[in-house]
């Protein structure tokens, strides 16, 4: 394989010669991919030793195999009204998924609105500065059994949890980044012709841009935590709602099949996102070193 | 109507309010100016001498606290793309490519990317910034950016340019390069330009006339008619002649403020 291997690689620096990096590059970012792939085998190694070698108790740790099993019972079982962990997990992971995506864009959209309002008027900082404060300082998770009895066990519970959970943190960073808007940039603006009230659309949001990203990972991961605590006691159905169900039954593997998944979710939502914001701030690049 | 001037102020005073000590700090007091159509005016002063608080109510992003000021004939009520502003620190939208910088203002006013196309080239080739049109601001030298800033307020073809130390981050050749463009295009766009810097030699390069201003509170102390023609040669005996008179008068101006603040509260 070795062998065949490195020809083509010749070849291909032959005819990229302008830009030889382009090519070097490419097994530089497999090496590093590779190394950060091994402390995470290494572990799953170990504890499967370990589950061989009987140093855990049996019955309380599985070993990653038995994980994986059940993993597969769960994923390609067949549906049956017996036993929820059959062949559910696709659907539960669209179901978290939905209620994710419609939550969160709740709150991003209403979170990068107001917040960029409430950092450039400061009429509007001073009515909602209080009352923002106030909501901030309790806990969302104090928020679930109101939401219960008002809203049901109904995926609409599960969503104005996320949505009004991620809101804050996103409208405040933003504000905080609006009110951050260089001055010279908008009296660059004004000369240029830019009516005070064009002035949010076109110096501040753009402006805030860089803030706004990061308030948006910070509410969606936020998001994941608050799908998992609604679903556990909020909705049905759903990788929170599997969480607790394995617990109550004592099924350990599946408990780590469901962190796992909830894992792998938010690190691939997180990642679409960055790649939204590279495309978004390009005009950043090269800027922090990156 | 040709020679009234373009900008006039008379006892044009401006304090802010310092917060933490709850006092009046005066800027600039009593400025008394006059500046004719088509005229090229620098300013030179120790810092604090309140020279950006007089630009920057010129352009209308601060208001003045007394005194009489017009401009063509008009009081200002606020910033507008007539007054063309260069910032020392350039002030270019760091998230739009250059063009894009360029074409802020048409845009702002309304323009058609079909009519201002043609005008933002050529404002780009007049800087000689045309092949770096799609990079954005980060990518450019201090130079180049400030080129691009003056592109961006020239393509609103301005009457008055107001430039605030604009060549101040920059090395002496990109200085020296760009001194002598804005020499050629201010007097090829007939504009009425006030320039202020804190070197001397620039301000007898480049203006018709250099206004000397003392510290903090900043008045007018010295008003230098430069009858030299150009392009001018700062090697040339008469060049330093007026290089001297405007440094004796801004030592003078420093000495004067030294003096005020001795025998002050």
């Amino acid at each position: 394989m070795t062998e065949s291997n490195t020809p083509a690689l010749c070849g291909g620096f032959d005819e990229a010669t302008e830009d030889p990096k382009q090519i070097l590059l490419l097994p530089n970012w497999l090496g590093r991919w590779a190394l950060g792939l091994m402390l995470p085998a290494l572990l799953i190694l170990l504890w499967q030793i370990a589950g061989n070698l009987g140093w855990m108790p049996p019955g309380s740790i599985p070993t990653p195999w038995a994980v994986i099993e059940s993993w597969y019972v769960w994923i390609f079982g067949p549906a049956t009204p017996l036993a929820w962990h059959s062949g559910t997990w696709t659907l539960y992971v669209l179901l978290s998924l939905r209620r994710v995506a419609a939550g969160f864009a709740i709150a991003a959209a209403t979170g990068v609105t107001f917040g960029l309002l409430l950092g450039w008027y400061s009429v509007m900082n001073d009515i909602f500065d209080g009352l923002i404060n106030f909501l901030r300082a309790i806990p969302t998770t104090a928020w679930v059994p109101f939401t219960v009895f008002f809203f049901g066990i109904h995926e609409s519970a599960a969503i104005f949890l996320i949505a009004f959970g991620a809101f804050f943190p996103i409208a405040t960073s933003v504000a905080a980044g609006a009110r951050q808007t260089p001055r010279t940039l908008i009296r660059a603006a004004l000369m240029l012709g830019t009516p005070p009230r064009r002035l949010l659309r076109r110096v501040v949001l753009p402006s805030t841009l860089p803030v706004t990203f990061a308030a948006l990972r910070v509410g969606l991961g936020l998001s994941w935590v608050l799908v998992i605590v609604s679903e556990m006691l909020a909705v049905q159905g759903g990788l929170g709602y599997a969480l607790w169900s394995a617990y109550q039954v004592n099924r350990l593997d599946l408990i780590v099949d469901a962190i796992v998944t909830v894992g792998a979710l938010g690190l691939i939502s997180d990642r679409l996102l960055v790649q939204v914001s590279h495309y978004a701030l390009r005009w950043q690049r090269g800027l922090i070193g990156r | 109507m040709n020679n009234a001037p373009v900008i006039a102020c008379q006892g044009l005073t401006k304090a802010y309010r310092d917060i933490n000590r709850q006092k009046y700090v005066v800027a600039c007091k009593d400025i008394t100016l006059q500046i004719d159509r088509g005229e090229f005016i620098t300013v030179v002063g120790p810092s604090g001498c309140g020279k950006t608080s007089l630009l920057y109510i010129f352009a209308g992003f601060e208001r003045k606290s007394s005194g009489q000021l017009t401009i063509d004939g008009r009081p200002i009520e606020g910033p507008g793309a007539d007054r063309a502003v260069v910032f020392q620190e350039f002030a270019l939208f760091p998230w739009l490519d250059l063009r894009q910088n360029v074409e802020f203002g048409p845009r702002e006013r309304g323009i058609s990317r079909s009519e201002m196309d043609a005008t933002v080239s050529r404002m780009l080739r007049t800087v000689g910034l045309e092949s770096a049109a799609s990079l954005y601001p980060h990518e450019l030298s201090a130079g180049m950016r400030q080129r691009a800033a003056l592109a961006r307020v020239l393509v609103n073809d301005p009457k008055i340019l107001l430039m605030d130390e604009p060549f101040a981050a920059l090395d002496a050749q990109t200085r020296l390069t760009l001194q002598r463009e804005l020499s050629k295009l201010s007097a090829e766009m007939a504009l009425t330009v006030m320039f202020i810097t804190h070197s001397v030699e620039e301000a007898v390069l480049l203006g018709d006339r250099v206004v000397v201003m003392s510290a903090r509170p900043g008045r007018i102390m010295a008003d230098v008619k430069i009858s030299i023609p150009r392009p001018r040669d700062p090697t040339s005996p008469a060049f330093n002649d007026y290089r001297r008179e405007i440094s004796d008068r801004l030592e003078q101006a420093s000495m004067t403020t030294a003096a005020s603040q001795a025998e002050g509260p």
